[in-house]
């Protein structure tokens, strides 16, 4: 054939099995490793898998064959893998592609540890060491908290932040670590291990914040893992952002979505308690009118019913003692009512600057039956169809019992 | 009251509230039981709005024994 001094015509199948010959004559074509990203990758029914490797400028097209596959046991393959493969390139003619005709894959960069956190994991699951009944649960007001992190890390700041806004009754144990490179895992490993050997912590929060998965992988180590598992003490997991998932967290006793996340659910929230004291003190200055109101009918029936007694000697001296006591009691009601005053506008203050939401979860109210306005404080106190009156913080609700 | 910890003066305020509750009692101690009440909910409120987190820093020494040192930290 001639190629250069036209007029020759090729037919396309000619220039087909040119090139075909022209690459597999190639030697560095025949042997060759190709670095890149998987994309489209299919495997069919016939055990043969296609897909293309590409990286920021150029693709190739690759068929890796059911033999081959089979030959180099390669893993399974998935798009965004990033992969070496071996093989030769070749010309397919039916189709006008030049391929890679591939002999073998190698995982690498995120692909290899993709792979790395699915073996690790499938191998713990089935060790059992993910089952929900290992979980512990954690203590609702720790005395110590104990956190893993790096001391240079924005995780520990973000952590310590939250713990002193919620709960600064706690008192923190810093275990300063690695949080990356290859010293981390053993690291981290060993932190949790002195916690534990400390023993005062009652909650570890281990964590770091967002970076890419190789920054993260640390805590996909096994390593780290069984120290997790092996800690006594509850241990929350807050590594990176919400969509981030480590091995850390599956084996964990609760998965925070980030290391201020992992804070927050390491310890109550103060602001809910002193709600919560500001209702027992208008729970007990609304007892304490109630008694006295209680006490001032009763004193008032005892005066009518003396006024209706002899002899009058007796009398006048009761009527002398009753007016002292009831002196007292007005006194006494003055005093609480305006204290309450007091309060009330004081709780009021406190409420308006906490979150409304916080506020509207915490309802406190006063129950009444209307018969006798009496509080009602037990179901024995009521029937079914007694009309009851619900005092709250605006204004009352009339009900009526339905069923006890 | 001033070495209470949190949760004993916690505990001593439920007392109170449930002790009012029961309203089975003389004038007096009902008002004990109102003021030492009301003490301790504001003693509460005071020990949660002194409170500041302690931290402290675990390390090993050179004979393998852990300490944990004050750790002043923004």
């Amino acid at each position: 054939m001639q190629f250069f001094n036209a007029p020759t015509v090729l037919s396309v199948t000619q220039l087909s099995r040119y090139l075909k010959e022209l690459l597999e004559t190639d030697d560095i074509l025949q042997n060759i490793w190709v670095q890149g990203e998987i994309s489209g990758c299919k495997t069919y029914s016939s055990g043969h898998c296609y897909f293309t490797l590409k990286d920021a400028e150029s693709q190739l097209q690759c068929v890796f064959f059911k033999n081959a596959r089979l030959r180099s046991s390669a893993p399974d393959l998935r798009d965004g893998m990033g992969i070496a493969a071996y093989g030769r390139i070749s010309f397919y003619e039916r189709d006008g592609k030049l391929q890679l005709y591939v002999e073998g894959v190698e995982l690498i960069g995120e692909g290899a540890l993709f792979l790395r956190f699915e073996q690790l994991k499938a191998r713990l699951a089935a060790e059992g060491l993910f089952d929900e009944n290992r979980k512990r649960s954690l203590p609702s007001q720790p005395a110590v908290v104990g956190i893993v992190t790096s001391p240079q890390a924005a995780a520990l700041r973000d952590i310590l932040r939250v713990l002193r806004s919620r709960y600064p009754l706690a008192e923190v144990i810093f275990a300063p670590t690695l949080v990356q490179g290859s010293e981390a895992p053993a690291s981290i490993a060993t932190a949790i291990d002195l916690l534990n050997e400390q023993g005062e912590a009652e909650v570890i929060i281990v964590g770091r914040g967002g970076g890419s998965i190789e920054e993260l992988w640390a805590f996909n180590e096994e390593i780290v893992a069984r120290a997790i598992a092996r800690s006594r003490i509850p241990v929350i997991s807050g590594v990176g952002h919400e969509t981030d998932f480590t091995i850390a967290d599956f084996v964990a006793d609760y998965r925070a979505s980030t290391p201020t996340a992992a804070a927050a659910a390491a310890v109550p929230d103060i602001a809910d308690w002193q709600i919560d004291l500001q209702t027992k003190q208008g729970e007990l200055t609304e007892l304490m009118v109630e008694l006295l109101s209680d006490l001032g009918e009763k004193l008032e029936r005892a005066q009518r019913d003396l006024q209706r007694a002899n002899p009058r000697s007796l009398l006048d001296r009761r009527r002398q003692q009753l007016d002292d006591t009831a002196i007292l009691l007005q006194a006494r009601l003055q005093h609480i009512l305006s204290l309450r005053g007091e309060r009330l506008s004081g709780m009021a203050l406190r409420l308006h600057a906490l979150s409304p939401l916080i506020t509207i979860a915490r309802g406190f109210a006063v129950v009444r039956r209307d018969s006798d306005s009496a509080i009602v404080t037990s179901i024995l106190q009521t029937h079914p169809g007694d009309a009851l009156t619900i005092q709250v913080t605006d204004g009352s609700i009339p009900v009526e019992v339905r069923t006890i | 009251m001033e070495s209470l910890t949190f949760e004993d003066a916690y505990a001593k305020l439920e007392a109170a509230v449930t002790a009012l509750q029961d309203g089975q009692m003389p004038l007096e101690r009902a008002l004990q039981y109102y003021e030492e009440g009301m003490r301790l909910a504001q003693y509460c409120n005071e020990l949660l709005q002194k409170a500041e987190l302690r931290i402290q820093q675990l390390s090993v020494d050179s004979q393998g024994m852990i300490e944990l040192q004050p750790l002043d930290l923004p």
